[in-house]
């Protein structure tokens, strides 16, 4: 009886890990019925907010003239720096120096002095217009150059990685080149911009429905500006319509206007800037300005780099010092550098405070990586492909596997991944009849190239690897899932609720994904650096195992077998001879008395980082990936095209291969973007002036590569004991687009005929391809 | 005669009327604050994200027609006569998803999901007059919606499979079509409105004689044909706008005419509409016209609207200027008509006198020995606005260049012809030498300012490099593709 009933079930359950298991949300996504944030009902009575913001860059508030603020319509009052009932911080870092509202000193253009409360949205938007803000302006730096000429400190404390001795190897070496590069910064753009929504409670209390990635330090936030203990609020996050970084310390400032309105007033607050106040209030990807001088072998082979980066970090630390940090650590890409020394800036510059961005600094350090490579290329008049090969990490025979941060990279999976790319994608055929073409071809010119990526993966500070989760089972046999990550898209809660439908072998359908809420789960970390399925599936998979061992010793006893012939199977469990539905064996243990509801809990094991001595194990293990694009550009006016793109990307065993071939598409566009059409720009007032999608331009369908080929290396397994073997996917195929740069860069070569390192900066806008062009042209 | 005082429209299943509506309440406001239907997302308040896309659907040349548009800059009052479908009015045969929902779903595209109800609208709108498109008509229908997740691809490959889902001819709006034109028909009663405010008044006039007798009334009101441009007036800028003239129903200035020697085209043409017989009229421009904003934005904005503002980078001025157009201005039955390049006069600054109006243009028809071309230079190639147009019409004849005229945007405070790279061509043998000293002598009539679309070096250059293009892709015995970098 049993093996027919195993035999007739032999199908598996829904949504099992490993399987493609569409995003949880998606029929609500197209049916409009997903609810953000804005789209929550609003209690009667509820007011609105809106930031009144700086017009200078730097300047001295001498007078804040606020009457005609509080006498426009339907404004109830406002809020300056004097009503923070407590501490006038939210410095993520504890640093004290990013307050609610500036006292008497505007940092940045755009920064928000005042916040002004109506009984509309619309009336609060045009009452802070009318504030009168007497300014004594002060000279302003607002990039890192000119920050470091007016001698502007740091944000915080540099960052240096040193290994071997550098000074030696330049002296002794065969070739050496020292260049700038300059990297722009990237705006979020995530289509659902800033919002929170705080209703006050009794006593201290207020919930706050926010967009966040970091809803406990947003409730800590909170209860630092008000002064009170966190056990008052709560911040609950159901999903975010796209973060990319931007809503992980961002949404505090939003948080706390809302939370201090809410609570002074004593009604239910809203607050969302438009977009271009989001875009210009809130923090970006940093620019950076890199220094490099590096030394190599007529082979090609590096034998030391010096690097310094000096980021655009804003008037603020907010989370630069991490952000700088881990730019160092992906300075080396997957490239050993036998002598090292990187140093960081982390400058303090007259515009917003800079903040996380996918990737978190590491792209821009692995852009200047793969700048080194293209300027030994050119000066050896190689294949770049070539000189990477001769720069891979090796492994322990040959020694080549210590990064300048002296963790060893055990889990190089680089050349087979780089192999598979380059008969796949046919580079060398295709490089050479790009060649050959750029012979040809007067106006069009090509270029081809395939770039690695090697991420490190962990927060680098350490004590952020923890996560919680919450399990409850209902005795109906259904389960209550919470966990201390957010949904900002990515489809986190699709792979965690995935995790326990297959701890317990029950049906996905049978999983109620809920609300991200500080209520459930405590002193959870962001939703960041990739490793939103790493820590809480793992902390889920850790309650559903409380829960299956609290299940067996049940079952065990009431069926009296032993506990190691119990097993969980398609919605059944099998106990001994009998085989029981879960739903049964749940009621069952229920009226036995038995605890149906476990909290979680996950650390990732193995990393130490000691930050003074630049050495230690900051990464529990590495993600690879590869990308080969090809591009067309015309050099007459600079404008190109994305001919092909193929990319092999390693995610370890994939919880959900097509969820994560998502992410690993929407990370190249979007670090093509980046690196293409993406544009900051800032007037000499110190006004951002891309603050909008009119005129920040991010990629449109039309420019995805004409031919699109995604892979994930499904013969790659994580070295590491994380969740099911799989990698963490959010950030490092970001880094992919870094082929199109690489490959605009070659087109650009062509018309001096490959001789000269072309030195394109980012973004290469077709402004900057044609004036490469141009110089190049100029030069010949 | 007496106005009407309220605005009656259809609003997915519902007949609505709205009274007092003030010229400037958008369409997605009232959706989302008033009607609690938040499917619409307000992600730009610009029309350039396409997070708010809805259809409207109205009565035109005898038939009820479809279109997105975005509702952050479309004004509530401009609706009056139509019918508003949002993603909540969606629906599969059995009740359940759409077929454009389903293949949504199926194919993963959607992340976050908050982009994501304005995609499966302007996929709607595609699969409903284009069940099966290729790859690039798909770009087109979404080129006004921004996606930040998924990098589009997923979201390509749901619309290339849509029409595996179900048929638009089952579609909903196919089926209720009779009900719908019958009473959107009842709606139409011909006369005045006069709506909101005082201070915020919005009025459609009954017919364009009532349009140049409301603005001899209201010398000062603002002109709303499309609101691609005054929508962001209101939304961005705060703005006051009242008393607002609403046009886009007024099927007068809605003729394309093609003569044998002219196309005439009404002020209050959509670039939309305007599409087919421009295209097919002028070819160069074919490529071109794909370019101009998004769909939504095309389905909204006119080509009046796009001189009468006057913007220096309007993307049809310079080449209208180039083919030799006419625009023709009315004020009560007065008409006149001057060259195009006469009506800009400075920045900020156009021929038009209080109470006057755009009311149609006139291009003449391509001529033997004409080489044509339109340039639009972008720092993203689509719904992007330009760092440099160019329009260029010369005319060769026995080798010689006879005639020419050369219009660019973005190089002035105005749409402007370059009389020195002109002058520089005119009489020359056609040849490469030509077109290099023309590019010298363009240097001499423009001082481009730098912003951030683009610095002043780079227009410069970028025009200049232009004519030399020009030469290339037109010469015989050049092996230049005649459109380089299009697909």
């Amino acid at each position: 009886m049993k093996h027919d009933i195993i035999t007739d079930a032999k199908k598996s359950i829904s949504g099992a890990v490993h399987t493609d298991r569409r995003h949880d949300s998606a029929e609500k996504h197209v049916t409009g019925r997903a609810e953000y944030c804005d789209d929550i009902a609003e209690p009667q009575g509820t007011l609105h907010a809106y930031l009144g913001t700086s017009t200078v860059a730097h300047g001295l508030i001498r007078s804040m003239d606020l009457d005609a603020v509080l006498a426009a319509p339907g404004v109830i009052g406002v809020l300056t720096a004097d009503d923070v009932p407590g501490h006038n911080d939210i410095s993520p870092t504890g640093q004290k120096d990013e307050p609610v509202f500036p006292v008497d000193r505007t940092e940045f253009h755009g920064q928000p002095l005042f916040a002004v409360i109506a009984t509309s949205r619309d009336a609060a938007r045009r009452a802070a217009e009318l504030a009168k803000i007497d300014y004594e302006v002060l000279p302003h730096a607002l990039d890192p150059v000119s920050a470091i000429e007016a001698d502007y400190p740091h944000v915080t404390e540099p960052l240096k990685l040193e290994r071997g001795d550098i000074a030696p190897a330049f002296d002794s070496a065969k070739n050496r080149i020292k260049g700038r590069m300059t990297i722009g910064g990237q705006d979020h753009m995530y289509l659902e911009g800033q919002i929170a929504f705080a209703i006050p409670g009794e006593d201290d209390d207020v919930v706050v429905h926010c967009s966040t990635q970091h809803p406990s330090e947003a409730q800590h936030m909170v209860a630092h500006v008000l002064g009170v203990p966190s056990n008052a609020v709560t911040v609950n996050v159901r999903r975010m319509g796209g973060g990319f970084g931007g809503k992980e310390s961002q949404m505090n400032l939003f948080c706390a206007v809302a939370a201090i309105a809410a609570k002074k007033w004593n009604r239910p607050v809203k607050i969302r800037p438009d977009r271009d106040q989001d875009m210009t209030a809130t923090g970006k990807r940093h620019d950076f300005v890199v220094d490099y001088d590096v030394a190599f072998d007529d082979t090609g082979r590096i034998e030391a780099v010096d690097g310094t980066f000096a980021a655009r970090c804003g008037y603020s630390s907010d989370l630069s010092g991490p952000v700088t940090d881990r730019a160092l650590f992906h300075a080396d890409n997957a490239y050993f550098y036998a002598n090292v020394r990187l140093t960081s800036r982390p400058m303090k510059t007259n515009t917003v405070s800079n903040t996380a961005f996918r990737g978190f600094g590491g792209p821009q350090g692995v852009v200047a990586a793969e700048r080194m490579i293209e300027e030994i290329a050119y000066a050896l008049g190689k294949d770049p492909l070539e000189i990477r090969k001769t720069n891979f990490y090796g492994d322990r025979n040959d020694g080549r596997i210590l990064t300048p941060y002296h963790q060893e990279v055990e889990d190089n999976i680089l050349p087979r991944l780089i192999g598979d790319l380059e008969s796949s994608s046919d580079y060398q055929a295709r490089r050479e009849a790009v060649l050959q073409h750029n012979a040809r071809s007067s106006m069009i010119k090509r270029g081809i190239a395939l770039t690695p990526v090697k991420f490190g993966i962990s927060f680098t500070a350490t004590w952020y690897n923890q996560a919680g989760a919450l399990i409850h089972i209902y005795n109906d046999g259904s389960i209550h899932l919470n966990h201390g990550g957010t949904e900002m898209g990515q489809g986190l809660n699709t792979k965690v609720a995935q995790v326990v439908a297959d701890a317990f072998q029950v049906d996905f359908e049978r999983i109620k994904i809920t609300k991200t809420t500080t209520e459930k789960v405590p002193n959870t970390s962001a939703t960041a650096a990739s490793s939103g399925s790493d820590l809480n599936g793992m902390a889920a998979l850790n309650a559903a195992e409380q829960l299956k061992e609290r299940l067996v010793a049940f079952a065990a006893e009431r069926w009296n077998s032993e506990p190691e012939t119990i097993r969980f199977h398609n919605n059944m469990v099998e106990i001994g001879s009998e085989l029981v539905s879960f739903n049964d064996l749940v009621r069952q243990a229920y009226m036995a008395r038995v605890h149906l509801s476990a909290a979680g809990f996950y650390k990732t094991p193995k990393i130490h980082w000691d930050r003074a001595a630049g050495k230690g194990r900051p990464f529990y293990y590495f993600a690879y990936g590869a990308s080969c694009s090809e591009v067309s550009v015309d050099t007459l006016t600079g404008e190109y095209r994305v001919e092909r793109t193929d990319i092999l990307h390693d995610v370890g065993k994939s919880l959900n291969p097509i969820l994560d071939k998502g992410q690993v598409e929407g990370a190249f566009i979007q670090g093509m973007g980046w690196l293409t059409t993406e544009e900051l720009w800032w007037d000499q007032a110190g006004r951002l002036r891309t603050h909008a999608p009119s005129t920040y331009k991010i990629p449109l369908a039309s420019d995805r590569p004409r031919q699109f080929t995604v892979k994930l290396a499904e013969w790659s397994e994580n070295k590491e004991r994380t969740i099911k073997r799989s990698k963490a996917v959010g950030e490092p195929p970001f880094m992919l687009g870094i082929s199109v740069f690489e490959a605009l860069s070659m087109a650009v070569a062509s018309v001096a005929d490959y001789r000269e390192c072309p030195r394109l900066d980012a973004p290469a806008t077709p402004e900057r391809v044609l004036m490469a062009i141009e110089r190049l042209k100029n030069r010949e | 005669m007496t106005y009407r005082t309220e605005i009656r429209f259809l609003l997915n299943g519902a007949d609505v009327t709205v009274t007092d509506v003030p010229a400037d309440k958008t369409l997605l406001d009232y959706l989302r604050l008033e009607r609690r239907l938040t499917g619409s997302k307000e992600g730009c308040a610009e029309g350039d994200c396409g997070a708010c896309t809805v259809l409207v659907g109205r009565l035109a040349g005898g038939g009820l027609k479809y279109e997105t548009v975005n509702a952050c800059i479309r004004f509530l009052a401009s609706l009056d006569g139509c019918h508003v479908v949002t993603i909540e009015h969606l629906r599969g045969q059995n009740g359940g998803l759409h077929p454009i929902q389903q293949a949504m779903v199926d194919f993963h595209g959607s992340q976050c999901g908050f982009c994501t109800p304005g995609f499966v609208m302007s996929l709607y709108a595609l699969w409903m007059g284009n069940p099966e498109p290729t790859e690039t008509e798909v770009e087109s229908a979404i080129q006004g919606n921004l996606c930040r997740c998924t990098g589009y691809q997923p979201i390509i490959a749901a619309a290339m499979a849509a029409n595996r889902y179900g048929s638009p001819a089952q579609d909903f709006l196919e089926t209720e079509r009779v009900n719908i034109t019958e009473r959107l028909t009842a709606l139409s009663d011909g006369r005045r409105v006069v709506t909101g405010p005082k201070d915020n008044q919005a009025i459609l006039p009954a017919d364009v004689a009532d349009f140049a007798a409301v603005l001899e009334e209201f010398p000062q009101a603002t002109i709303v044909a499309g609101s691609t441009d005054v929508g962001l007036w209101v939304t961005k800028f705060m703005r006051p706008i009242g008393p607002a003239v609403f046009i886009s129903h007024l099927q007068e200035l809605k003729s394309v005419t093609l003569s044998d020697t002219a196309l005439e085209i009404g002020a209050g043409v959509t670039y939309s509409e305007a599409q087919e017989t421009i295209c097919e009229t002028f070819p160069h421009l074919k490529s071109y016209w794909d370019r101009i904003a998004g769909q939504q934005v095309r389905n909204m904005g006119t080509i009046g609207g796009n001189i009468a503002n006057g913007s220096p980078i309007g993307d049809t001025p310079p080449v209208l200027i180039a083919l030799g157009a006419q625009i023709v201005l009315r004020k009560g039955a007065k008409q006149r008509s001057l060259p195009l390049e006469q009506f800009f006069i400075e920045y900020g600054k156009q021929d038009r006198a209080p109470s006057e109006f755009v009311e149609s243009i006139l291009i003449p028809r391509p001529r033997p020995g004409q080489l044509h071309a339109a340039y639009k230079i972008s720092k993203r190639r689509d719904e992007d606005i330009s760092s440099v147009a160019a329009g260029f019409n010369v005319t060769v004849s026995d080798g010689r260049i006879t005639d020419c005229r050369l219009a660019f945007g973005g190089m002035a405070g105005t749409p402007k012809r370059a009389a020195k790279a002109e002058a520089a061509l005119r009489g020359q043998p056609w040849g490469e030498a030509a077109f290099l000293a023309a590019g010298q002598a363009l240097q001499a009539d423009f001082t481009p300012l730098s912003d951030w679309r683009a610095s002043a070096e780079y227009r410069a250059t970028a025009a200049r490099n232009l004519l030399q293009r020009f030469f290339l892709t037109h010469d015989d015995r050049s092996e230049a593709p005649a459109d380089l970098l299009s697909a």
